[in-house]
């Protein structure tokens, strides 16, 4: 989240869309209610209605996967009516540069498309530069290449009545929802956009919410007390494994993973820092090598030194133009090439797309090991429907973890608060945490190189492993501490002297001469000489604003919103005094931790642009980082209802990316899987289940797997409410009771009527225990989006009869 | 008796997600039936002599045709007059004075449950069938006796439920209704003056649960 939980008591107007907060994020609620006694309104916008549409004062419904249409209307309506905030529109955001005068779009293709290789060359999707290498730029917004013009002639085709042909909402609806949204344009209001996994689930994933980012810089609500893009995060402590580096493609604090072209930290360094000419922009990233360094400093400790590049050779290595997301290791897994998995807090069986191939897959491996606090259909996958445990060789080791509340440790929240929680109970049997898990298997596997050798040991060998106590158990605090960093030697840095063994004090004392250590650049601050900062609990709230400063610690450096530079004009004082979040009083800020303690951009020797992690310092609407377009475009979803695009030419995503084993087969404008289908979780079950579902109070309250859909579906299919059901994609078919409700409804979709039905993944077959699979993932596809691979689990096609 | 303490259930806020129900039982120590679904989100399907709390779900589509999704977490109101203790001569159910709580004792295992039942406005007492005894919400008597709040109120995420002493309840309520009936004039605290667990409507209470407002 650019904001975080309390804040949302500070809004004007929610656009809940892409999340169902109430039933998937219950405290999200309380605030959300809190502002909504204030006035403030919430929108709902999601193909069903929801517990989150019964508490909104307005839902709508849309087809799913056509949220780029619908938020593309928006844009639309914005900048025809001249809803924008022009002042924060010029000064903070890419709109008035002017961009390459080859730089086109066409038919639902933008210039440097490549059919053969299915990839962009992005040459063209450039902002002009001056002899200074300064955007070129017009603040009037009037040049017809300025971003501005030429986004307003990209959405001039998003018309209420086209946006409606494609997402299936009323055009009344559509301009409900636009003219309250909009409203947020003005100064002193703000407009949160809160979103979740119904965005991301999509090959058009990151680009719903780059549709959502300009319509938050359009409106002014981005670094602002009530406003931001709010990601809802899933698990309590998702936000701090992505920040740990959950991803593939990344090191701990999004710090990029080496590529094989990139054979030195020099040649690494230099391709990821960014560069500017421009003065006033503080282009933080060209920390970057200060941040890489520390990182390498704590992983080898002594070992990394400046004649052998910290040991970045020691770093794993991506090739270039591949992806390892987790569709791709299946794939792999699936085509016998992985051979041994560990699985720690997963249960791919229930989560992952096409159970059938993922449990194929497993069935491959030489082994698995599974750290979790029960057994799940993934570590049973051998013995579960339609496997035969005679034939599978996989062994599998089912290590018990602890809970939560059986260690100590920290917990990041959506908000990137750092919260430390204590350890409540010794966890039972043989049960022990994650961190002694990882802690003994890793020292077990240093011993074993150090006696018998191996393949290119020297990663192994040389990481420095000192997280434990005297007794051998995994330390957390020490594990904290390093996180954080040590400066290395006695050191002066920012006129401030250190002794070697020191705790830095916050990222901007890190350094890249191998001096200081970092576990996570964006953590230095969280545990240092004055203590450990994630375990405060002050509730002062000096602004009112509810962003208690002194209630644990968040990153970056404490900053609560970030951003917050844009929360004031470019003199320093708020655009909204009634919510301050940062004043400029002529020497410094006061409010927030701002971004960087630079004056504000009116001062034109030190004054700073805002959107500091940006090399020209401003926020892009234009977002030339993107896969498939620096503007978001409409395509179908990969399985859709349509055989044409109502916006052009090009169906689907066309830098979509698909697997294709014998398993993977997808459906077209099938006749025999005419119905959309979306997938889910519930409140009552956590993700698969396979936590809940062992709680018996939870089991009591939703029981079974269900498909929701309409009463229109229902009468055409002769099916009635608690009916079981058959529901079939063209990679398996699930049995589950139908629940018929007035809370999904037809779409009237170009001229034709379409059907959409949903159902949670939360169940499956282990637990309650079942000859039968219900998990709804033996229906979903491994369509990945092309920028995250985030599998497409909301927009595909099924076909459902009565059982 | 008209002090003591009253809970108000502001239906309005109320986003469904059950924490009510699970704290209950949690707390109280109930164990889970066995259920299957339906073909709606709520379950167990009615209350029993272990589930004394219930979110009633329902939905349907209002004049304009637009969909609406309530949600009732049923449980006894602990009437300030109990139509359930007019069964009751021999102490088989007290008030107590200082909370106002209605309780079953074990000795309503004397009693002729559908008397009782017939006699409860809202459909709420149930029978063990084996021992016979009549169980409903105690309004955590072991708790509000030391200084806690109902579980079922602590656990809400949405402050949907509010406890305390009972005028200000009944002011809290009162106001509350008028506040919604500027967007929703069928709005109201059902049964105030007669019942210490109030409950805030926006609509006919019929389409929340047939006893939402009484039989």
């Amino acid at each position: 989240m650019t904001n975080h939980w309390i804040d949302f008591k500070n809004s004007d107007c929610f656009l809940i869309m892409g999340s169902n907060a109430a039933e998937n994020h219950p405290i999200s609620m309380k605030w959300v209610l809190r502002a909504k006694d204030r006035g403030a309104k919430v929108i709902s916008v999601d193909p069903r209605f929801t517990r989150t549409s019964a508490v909104a004062d307005f839902w709508t419904g849309l087809r799913s996967g056509t949220d780029i249409a619908f938020l593309g209307g928006m844009i639309n309506y914005i900048l025809s009516n001249g809803k924008f905030f022009k002042d924060y529109v010029v000064n903070y955001t890419n709109a008035p540069f002017i961009v390459n005068e080859k730089f086109s779009f066409n038919d639902g293709l933008f210039s440097g498309w490549d059919p053969k290789t299915k990839k962009y060359d992005k040459s063209t999707w450039t902002i002009t530069k001056n002899s200074k290498g300064l955007p070129e730029k017009d603040e009037t917004l009037q040049h017809p290449r300025c971003v501005l013009q030429l986004m307003k002639k990209h959405y001039s085709r998003y018309t209420p009545e086209k946006v409606s042909e494609i997402t299936g909402t009323p055009v009344d609806n559509l301009l409900k929802v636009y003219e309250t949204y909009a409203e947020t344009g003005q100064k002193d209001k703000s407009g949160n956009i809160m979103y979740a996994l119904g965005w991301t689930h999509h090959s058009v994933g990151v680009q719903n919410i780059r549709s959502s980012a300009i319509v938050q810089l359009l409106l002014g609500n981005i670094g602002i007390a009530g406003g931001g893009i709010n990601a809802l995060r899933g698990q309590p402590n998702v936000q701090g494994s992505t920040d740990g580096c959950l991803l593939w493609d990344l090191l701990p604090g999004y710090l990029k993973i080496g590529k094989a072209s990139l054979q030195t930290l020099a040649e690494y360094n230099k391709y990821f820092t960014p560069k500017t000419s421009n003065p006033m922009s503080a282009n933080w990233y060209s920390n970057y090598p200060k941040y890489s360094v520390s990182l390498l400093k704590s992983y080898f400790g002594d070992h990394a030194t400046k004649e052998n590049d910290f040991g970045y050779a020691w770093l794993p290595k991506v090739d270039d133009d591949k992806t390892y997301s987790w569709m791709d290791i299946f794939d792999e897994m699936y085509n016998g090439k992985i051979k041994g998995l560990f699985l720690v807090s997963q249960n791919p069986s229930g989560s992952s797309p096409n159970a059938t191939k993922t449990n194929r897959a497993m069935a491959k491996l030489d082994w698995m090991v599974v750290a979790n606090i029960f057994d799940n259909e993934s570590a049973s996958f051998w013995h579960g429907p339609g496997m035969d445990p005679k034939k599978i060789k996989t062994e599998v080791f089912l290590l018990p973890a602890a809970y939560s509340v059986e260690k100590e440790g920290s917990l990041t929240n959506s908000g990137r608060w750092v919260q430390w929680r204590y350890k409540a109970t010794e966890p039972p049997g043989m049960a022990v945490s994650d961190g002694d898990i990882v802690v003994r298997i890793l020292s077990r596997i240093k011993d074993l190189y150090g006696k018998d050798g191996g393949k290119y040991p020297e990663p192994i060998l040389n990481i420095k492993w000192d997280y434990t106590d005297d007794k051998g158990a995994f330390d957390t605090h020490k594990m904290a501490k390093a996180q954080n960093g040590y400066f290395l030697k006695d050191i002066e840095v920012n006129g401030q002297k250190f002794k070697k063994g020191d705790l830095v004090p916050s990222f901007a004392f890190l350094q890249d001469d191998g001096s200081t250590s970092s576990g996570n650049w964006l953590y230095c601050g969280s545990y240092t000489n004055g203590g450990n900062m994630m375990t405060r609990r002050g509730k002062e709230d000096p602004t009112g604003l509810g962003l208690y400063p002194n209630w644990t610690w968040c990153w970056p450096v404490n900053r609560r919103i970030i951003y917050n530079r844009a929360s004031v004009d470019i003199s320093g004082n708020p655009w909204n005094p009634g919510r301050a979040l940062l004043k400029w009083d002529g020497k410094k800020w006061v409010g927030d931790v701002p971004d960087g303690p630079w004056p504000p951009m009116a001062d034109k020797k030190a004054g700073k642009l805002p959107f500091i992690m940006k090399p020209d310092g401003v926020a892009s609407i234009f977002g030339p980082a993107m896969v498939e377009g620096p503007f978001p475009e409409h395509y179908e979803p990969f399985e859709g209802p349509l055989t044409k695009n109502p916006m052009s030419s090009q169906l689907n995503n066309p830098a979509v990316k698909v697997f294709y084993s014998d398993l993977d087969k997808y459906a077209h404008n099938d006749p025999k899987f005419p119905i959309i289908c979306t997938t889910y979780t519930i409140t009552e079950h956590w993700c698969s289940g396979s936590m809940t579902r062992w709680l018996p109070w939870l089991l009591e309250a939703q029981p079974e797997a269900f498909v929701e859909m309409s009463e229109e579906l229902a009468k055409e299919l002769g099916i009635k409410k608690g009916d079981r059901v058959k529901v079939s994609s063209k990679r398996g078919e699930v049995e589950m009771v139908a629940v018929v409700t007035p809370r999904f409804h037809p779409f009237k979709v170009a001229n034709k009527t379409v059907h959409q039905v949903g159902m949670p993944f939360s169940f499956g077959w282990l637990i309650p225990k079942s000859k039968k699979d219900s998990t709804a993932n033996l229906l979903t596809p491994n369509v990945g989006d092309p920028n995250t691979m985030a599998p497409e689990y909301k927009a595909f096609m099924v076909n459902v009869k009565k059982a | 008796m008209s002090e003591g303490f009253s809970i108000m259930v502001d239906t309005s806020r109320c986003t469904g997600c059950r924490g009510c129900q699970i704290a209950c039982k949690q707390w109280n120590e109930l164990p889970a039936t066995q259920t299957k679904n339906v073909g709606s989100y709520q379950n167990p399907q009615d209350l029993s002599a272990v589930t004394w709390k219930l979110v009633r779900f329902d939905d349907g589509k209002n004049e304009k045709g637009q969909p609406y999704w309530y949600f009732f977490t049923d449980q006894c109101r602990h009437c300030l007059s109990p139509g359930c203790m007019s069964a009751s001569e021999n102490g088989e159910i007290k008030q107590d004075e200082k909370t106002g709580a209605v309780l079953f004792t074990p000795k309503t295992r004397d009693l002729n449950f559908k008397a009782t039942l017939e006699g409860c406005p809202y459909n709420i007492p149930r029978q063990d069938p084996k021992t016979k005894q009549l169980f409903k919400c105690t309004m955590c008597f072991d708790r509000i006796t030391n200084n806690e709040i109902p579980a079922c109120v602590k656990t809400c995420p949405v402050s949907a439920m509010v406890f305390g002493p009972r005028d200000k309840i009944v002011e809290m309520a009162k106001k509350r209704a008028e506040e919604l009936k500027k967007t929703y004039p069928k709005a109201a605290a059902l049964n105030a003056d007669d019942v210490r667990v109030i409950y805030v409507v926006k609509d006919d209470p019929k389409k929340y649960y047939e006893f939402a407002a009484g039989k």
